[in-house]
């Protein structure tokens, strides 16, 4: 296909991700270096109450935002240089933090906490999608052929619900004593409230995770099941493999390259995590890195918003994602390379 | 291979067959759950005891509910619906389908048949059961409580009706522009084997595992002020982007862009180059070629492809939630307004009625679509 052709039919696609995803990461790093504020006037204001003998009078200084000649806030942008980083990471708490070895003390830090939350998530809930994915796909394999379809069917539910709507799905099951939390009281005779500590809400949205994500995992394996060479099998058969030597070492090793790939689709998506929290109400208990970005993006009581410093969490999560991917993708790239 | 060896004993059958059990109440339970909740009173959906959830004394004596005919006679005709829907519905479709538009026949007949069944169901089924009930005695008096007033609360008094429309324009719009921009870039992807190309799809990737806040924070600030950095080119004219659905459009149609071109050119690859090189033989041009003799074989991996696009657009919160206003909100952001605020346990019932609203027609996109569905989320999977 010559250049030109080319260009013409990629053009638009190009043109739509370089407006939409590299202009706002630059203009990210951009803003991330800026605060814009209004301009402030101070002015001496008289004022008068009525006393008894008359009005008594004071003057004060009072700060009010200038106004151009339409009626609008002034607003004026200044660089201020890696204040707003500061103000996300919060150097001085950290190091007194870190000084007094105090892990309570670094988690009142919300980017911190955030961070911890997001990489406990990341990491925890792979293992788990990866092995129920697994499981099922061999249970599925194993089972009838006239029940498949049904099954799968059923276990896509989960995947393709909105993930709000999932984890408020969950949150309605155990909310006050929704059904599965008296449920747990009455199996472990004791009062349980899920909703009132951070630990349990963070069970919950694992669950949640496992539960929406387990199901893209199973199909992927199932695919991949269906590949997997007989003429191996046969051969650990008659080299008299066990069954779980089989799995061990024909199946799973066949199946090794779907895994790298759900991993990385994992790390990536569950970085990301953030339905859970809004789902579960959990703001207040724990919040993940696109949360804390999400929060200085809404208006706060002002309305306005904290642009700078929602620029400045935003580069962090983008540096937290490339080091998170970069380490699996290298050993994926070396690989390559060397096979 | 059908020899004895592999013939796996009773224990491990049961064992295997069990868990796919356990995991297919897990993985229903919870969605059929909040659907029973949705149509019961608030003292109902969130009793303790899941019997009183599921017949619903509450309901049944305050409101009113369904008899053992309604129920016996509601399950037969929606089987009958299915039934002729998988059996009788293809064969007419085809027989009515003017030279090879079978797209365009299954949406007149898929809608007229669904809009028909709606009917029998609502219209003519109570209506035929308002007279049986009173006459059946025990049969016709209700055992399960039933309500529908939440979702009347929320479609009618709530407006959630605007809130649909919303998600449908924005949806639309999102798959619409994403496969055209993505089959043509796609087909080329597939088709060039230049350095480029490769770190297109590189680039690609990496945008991919970009989280989407940080992108809205990009976005925002210049939504916001877009009236006053647009007015040198539109004049007066310059519109404010921030709450503009067809803003919300450009940016999904963007960020699903990279997904959408791996997804698409893996579709193409498995489409043989000869033949649009004998069409170029031919005499075709390269456009001409790709209108020709790959945009009738291309549609199983498009009709893919747009289904995740439609996701995509359809269970987004982040982007829509901060860059829509609330005249222009879509349906997830606008329910989760609803609960956030000081809730009673009714409002509660209808936000988990609105849920269940949302959640219909994924339900019903993963019954008509179910093979496209696992077939799209191999084809990564197959290539990686």
């Amino acid at each position: 296909m010559k250049k030109k052709t080319f260009a013409i039919f990629v053009g638009p696609s190009v043109f739509m991700m370089v407006l939409f995803i590299a202009a706002p990461l630059l203009s990210i790093l951009w803003l991330s270096v800026h605060v814009t504020q209004p301009v402030y006037e101070q002015v001496e204001v008289e004022i008068c109450t009525p006393g008894l003998l008359g009005s008594v009078c004071s003057t004060e200084l009072k700060t009010r935002p200038l106004l151009d000649e339409s009626g609008r806030i002034l607003t004026q942008t200044t660089f201020v240089g890696l204040q707003s980083y500061r103000n996300v990471i919060e150097p001085e708490k950290l190091r007194s933090a870190i000084a007094n070895g105090s892990w309570r003390e670094l988690m009142n830090i919300r980017f911190w906490s955030a961070l911890r939350f997001t990489l406990v998530f990341t990491i925890l809930t792979l293992p788990l999608v990866l092995g129920t994915g697994l499981l099922i796909a061999l249970a599925v394999n194993n089972t009838l052929q006239r029940i498949k379809g049904p099954v799968i069917f059923v276990s896509l539910l989960p995947f393709i619900i909105t993930p709000v709507i999932g984890a408020l799905s969950i949150r309605w099951l155990f909310i006050g004593d929704g059904i599965l939390t008296a449920g747990l009281e009455w199996w472990l005779d004791r009062d349980i409230a899920m909703f009132a500590q951070a630990w349990t809400i963070e069970l919950m949205m694992y669950m949640y995770r496992v539960w929406h994500v387990a199901p893209f995992a199973f199909v992927v394996f199932y695919a991949g099941l269906q590949t997997v060479n007989n003429d191996a099998v046969e051969a650990a058969i008659i080299d008299g493999a066990s069954r779980w030597q089989r799995l061990r070492y024909v199946i799973i090793p066949h199946l090794m390259p779907l895994v790298i790939f759900l991993t990385l689709i994992h790390l990536m998506d569950a970085y990301r995590v953030f339905e859970e929290i809004v789902g579960f109400s959990a703001s207040a208990y724990v919040i993940s890195l696109q949360w804390l970005t999400y929060e200085f993006l809404l208006q706060d009581g002002t309305g306005a918003r904290a642009i700078s410093r929602a620029s400045a969490s935003a580069i962090l999560t983008m540096i937290g994602v490339a080091v998170l991917l970069g380490l699996p993708l290298r050993r994926v790239w070396r690989e390559r390379k060397g096979s | 291979m059908s020899s004895a060896a592999l013939r796996q004993p009773m224990s491990l059958k049961v064992l295997s067959n069990g868990f796919l059990a356990f995991w297919c109440i897990v993985a229903a339970f919870p969605i059929a759950w909040i659907a029973v909740m949705s149509f019961k009173t608030p003292i109902d959906a969130f009793d303790s005891n899941p019997f009183r959830v599921i017949f619903g004394p509450h309901t049944r004596t305050n409101i009113g509910g369904l008899s053992l005919i309604d129920i016996l006679l509601g399950l037969a005709l929606a089987g009958m619906l299915v039934r002729q829907a998988i059996r009788w519905l293809p064969g007419k479709v085809a027989e009515y389908t003017p030279n090879g538009r079978t797209g365009i026949s299954w949406l007149v007949g898929g809608g007229a048949y669904t809009l028909v069944s709606l009917v029998l169901l609502v219209v003519v089924l109570p209506a035929v059961l308002g007279v049986l009930n009173p006459v059946l005695g025990p049969l016709g008096t209700s055992i399960v409580g039933l309500t529908t007033e939440h979702y009347e609360a929320v479609w009618i008094d709530r407006g959630f009706t605007r809130n649909f429309a919303n998600s449908m324009i924005v949806t639309s719009g999102v798959v619409l522009v994403s496969l055209t921009v993505g089959t043509l870039a796609g087909y080329g992807l597939a088709r060039s084997d230049s350095v480029i190309a490769f770190w297109l799809l590189v680039v690609a990737l990496v945008f991919r595992a970009l989280p989407h806040s940080v992108l809205v924070a990009g976005y925002l600030p210049y939504f916001i002020t877009s009236a006053e950095w647009l007015a040198p080119i539109f004049g007066d004219a310059a519109p404010t982007l921030y709450g503009k659905p067809w803003a919300i459009i450009a940016v999904l149609v963007a960020i699903n862009q990279p997904f959408t071109i791996w997804m698409l050119r893996s579709f193409f690859q498995n489409i043989p180059a000869e033949l649009d090189e004998a069409a170029r033989v031919d005499g075709c041009s390269h456009f001409g070629a790709f209108r020709r003799v790959i945009v009738p074989v291309m549609w199983p991996g498009v009709i893919t492809t747009g289904l995740f696009s439609f996701l995509l657009a359809y269970n987004d919160f982040l982007v829509t939630s901060l860059l829509l206003d609330a005249q222009n909100m879509t349906m997830v952001p606008a329910i989760a307004n609803m609960f956030n605020r000081e809730t009673t346990a009714s409002d509660e019932v209808q936000a988990i009625a609105a849920a269940v609203s949302i959640t219909a027609p994924l339900f019903v996109l993963v019954l008509v679509f179910q093979r496209q569905i696992v077939s799209g989320l191999t084809a990564g999977a197959v290539k990686g």
